[in-house]
């Protein structure tokens, strides 16, 4: 994407804002590596901060002794993985929270609207509910690989067909992309009302529980299938930050300034797609995160998409971790859906947040 | 956002117990030889009390609602279908006992590399089924003599209601009642639980044209003509017959004529455990009087 700066003004306003941006970037970062730390040494099995630290050395080392620990096998194969999976998922979904934001220049688009929640819903709701039918006589394992690969397809199709009814000649409308995601939303929900209907007692359950969201299932099977859909998105992101400003003044004003809006937007929807549909396949459905990191950080720095975009991933991936470790620990050893808890830690502050700046949220 | 949470072990008395049963393991420290069980799944929770080896429990899952004394005395390690790995660890178990639906698959898998023995028990209805639960599991604890015993005294009870059964001669239309939300009736189908232990107990499933626990239609119900109606009772509270048969669709049945509706507490009535001969005997007799 090349494109001239925006004007002058807009560029001396931002730049008035590099110090608030560089301590605020500090304090995010050193705060994600302490919560990080904190992540590996806490859980329901107590393990105390110099084992970590062995089982740390040793993972780098080869140690096989302490490597045979079960210990090594808690912080390996529980701890570690759920960490990465909880950063990636959370910076994920804030960064296309934001993204969308930008794309409908709207503070109340959330990473659904692109229908990829639903759409993923929706399949995994047939494999939760089918799968045990038709493919438990195939083998017991099956349903569950294929759930996240069923949710990962279903809302990238989702999105697709989404994306084909909003474009034509070659124009895709934004008001018609939102409001047939609504109608979309509503007939994928219906779906899942009926197998809802036809499902027993046990896959309702699960259907439940999967839409709470959690990333109990942690592993690193999951990291790395999770890993190259959300990591390319991640590091592309930052091209599209100026398009997006330029967005902001509206569409036409934004094609003559030479941003390719019709390739800026099919990058973003596909993007999100891919980005939150990996992390729905991979963690069920865990709101809120979208819209809440992206407003916080309008309200400090205001709408300027270089900043909000790579701030979000490491705030988005601060939030998720944070409440995964709520959820860990609170109710040892069970465990909370994660789902509940990022609306139960990010609701109340962000209502907080709103009540005591009352800076015009017009971005 | 970034401030540490308060440590959960200064937020609750069962964490705490977690945290302190949790003692690190130096590596190479010998093993103790004691066993402790996690049990997930409220049959094989209730089954290893009747046993009397409930000693060896050391964590149930959030099903295991008999006897009482279970979730108040051992570690909760949540839902049987949402186990978390590391909480089952933290209980240092040596062996997991689960039934067939517990999971999710990963955290079994992770629970039996860090060298849990997961063991698996059916749950099936049938009278083998139960009676074959209390025997597998009575060799796991063991405790065979006493397994056997109690295995004897339950096939005892289920050969008493074939007896029973046989000397019904007209046979009740029986409609179980899962729950009454705002008018929406739903209720256990064909291949349900309450599907099996009304055929226990000599009655016939009014609703076995649906499978599953459903809602029923007005007409549905209307359709099933029951001659009684079952219910799960909660902490000995359960709903009235003037709740239930208020219900328009319900007072168009025979039931209503005679206002027949059963009440019996939901774990002893759809447990499928060592009570379940004797739940579906008290369920016979509500049906067709002491006869048999």
């Amino acid at each position: 994407m090349t494109l001239a700066l925006p004007s002058p003004a807009v560029a001396a306003l931002f730049a008035s804002q590099r110090r608030r941006i560089a301590v605020a970037g500090g304090v995010i970062a050193v705060g994600l590596a302490l919560l990080a730390v904190l992540s590996l040494g806490s859980g329901a099995v107590r393990i105390p901060p110099e084992r970590v630290v062995a089982v740390l050395s040793a993972w780098i080392s080869g140690d096989r002794e302490v490597l045979a620990s079960r210990e090594a096998l808690i912080i390996l194969s529980i701890r570690v993985p759920r960490l990465i999976l909880g950063a990636l998922i959370g910076a994920a979904l804030a960064v296309s929270g934001a993204l969308m934001q930008g794309l409908f220049r709207n503070p109340l688009a959330d990473p659904g609207l692109v229908g990829v929640s639903s759409g993923a819903a929706l399949a995994a709701g047939f494999t939760i509910v089918l799968g045990d039918r038709i493919l438990g006589t195939v083998s017991a394992q099956l349903p569950f690989i294929l759930l996240p690969v069923g949710a990962f397809v279903g809302g990238l199709a989702s999105t697709l067909i989404l994306y084909a009814i909003a474009t034509r000649h070659g124009r895709t409308s934004v008001a018609v992309m939102l409001l047939a995601g609504v109608a979309l939303g509503a007939f994928a929900g219906a779906l899942t009302g009926v197998l809802a209907f036809v499902s027993d007692d046990r896959q309702l359950r699960d259907l439940t529980f999967w839409s709470l969201g959690s990333l109990s299932g942690a592993s690193w099977t999951k990291v790395w299938t999770v890993v190259p859909l959300v990591l390319p998105v991640l590091l592309a992101v930052p091209l599209l930050a100026r398009g997006l400003n330029a967005l902001l003044l509206g569409e036409a004003e934004a094609f003559h300034l030479g941003i390719p809006v019709q390739a800026l937007k099919r990058a973003v929807i596909l993007m999100v797609a891919v980005a939150v549909g990996a992390s729905v396949a991979s963690a069920g459905v865990i709101g809120f995160v979208g819209i809440v990191v992206p407003h916080l950080l309008r309200l400090v720095f205001g709408p300027d998409h270089r900043t909000l975009l790579p701030f979000a991933a490491l705030l988005g991936a601060g939030l998720l971790t944070g409440a995964d470790l709520a959820a860990r620990t609170l109710v040892a050893p069970a465990e909370l859906p994660i789902g509940i808890l990022t609306a139960a830690i990010g609701a109340p502050f962000f209502l907080w947040l709103l009540l005591r700046r009352d800076r015009s949220l017009d971005s | 956002m970034t401030r540490a949470p308060i440590p959960s072990r200064l937020l609750s008395r069962r964490s705490l117990l977690a945290a302190t049963a949790a003692l690190p393991l130096a590596p190479g420290a010998p093993r103790a030889a004691e066993r402790r069980i996690v049990a997930a799944g409220g049959v094989i929770t209730e089954i290893v009390y009747a046993l009397g080896r409930q000693d060896l429990l050391v964590g149930v899952d959030t099903t295991s609602l008999f006897p009482a004394a279970a979730l108040k005395d051992k570690a909760q390690v949540g839902y049987v279908r949402a186990l978390s790995p590391e909480g089952v660890l933290s209980l240092r178990p040596t062996d997991l006992l689960a039934v067939e639906g517990a999971g999710p698959p990963d955290a079994l898998k992770l629970i039996a590399e860090a060298g849990v023995r997961v063991e698996r028990v059916s749950e099936d209805t049938s009278e083998a089924g139960v009676a074959g639960r209390i025997r597998a599991i009575g060799r796991f604890v063991g405790a065979e003599g006493e397994a056997n015993t109690l295995a004897a005294r339950v096939e005892e009870g289920f050969a008493g209601l074939k007896r029973r059964r046989d000397a019904v001669a007209a046979r009740k239309r029986v409609l179980f009642v899962l729950s009454l939300q705002n008018g929406r009736v739903m209720v256990g189908g064909a291949k349900s639980s309450a599907d099996a232990i009304i055929r226990y107990a000599g009655a016939v499933n009014a609703a076995d044209s649906v499978e599953g626990f459903k809602p029923l239609t007005d007409e549905g119900l209307i359709a099933a003509a029951p001659d009684a109606i079952l219910m799960m009772s909660h902490n000995d509270h359960a709903a009235s017959p003037d709740q239930v048969f208020g219900i328009p669709a319900l007072s168009a049945t025979p039931a209503a004529k005679t206002r027949s509706l059963i009440a019996m507490d939901g774990l002893y009535l759809l447990g499928f455990g060592p009570r379940t001969p004797d739940a579906a005997a008290d369920l016979m007799t509500a049906l067709y009087g002491k006869a048999g």
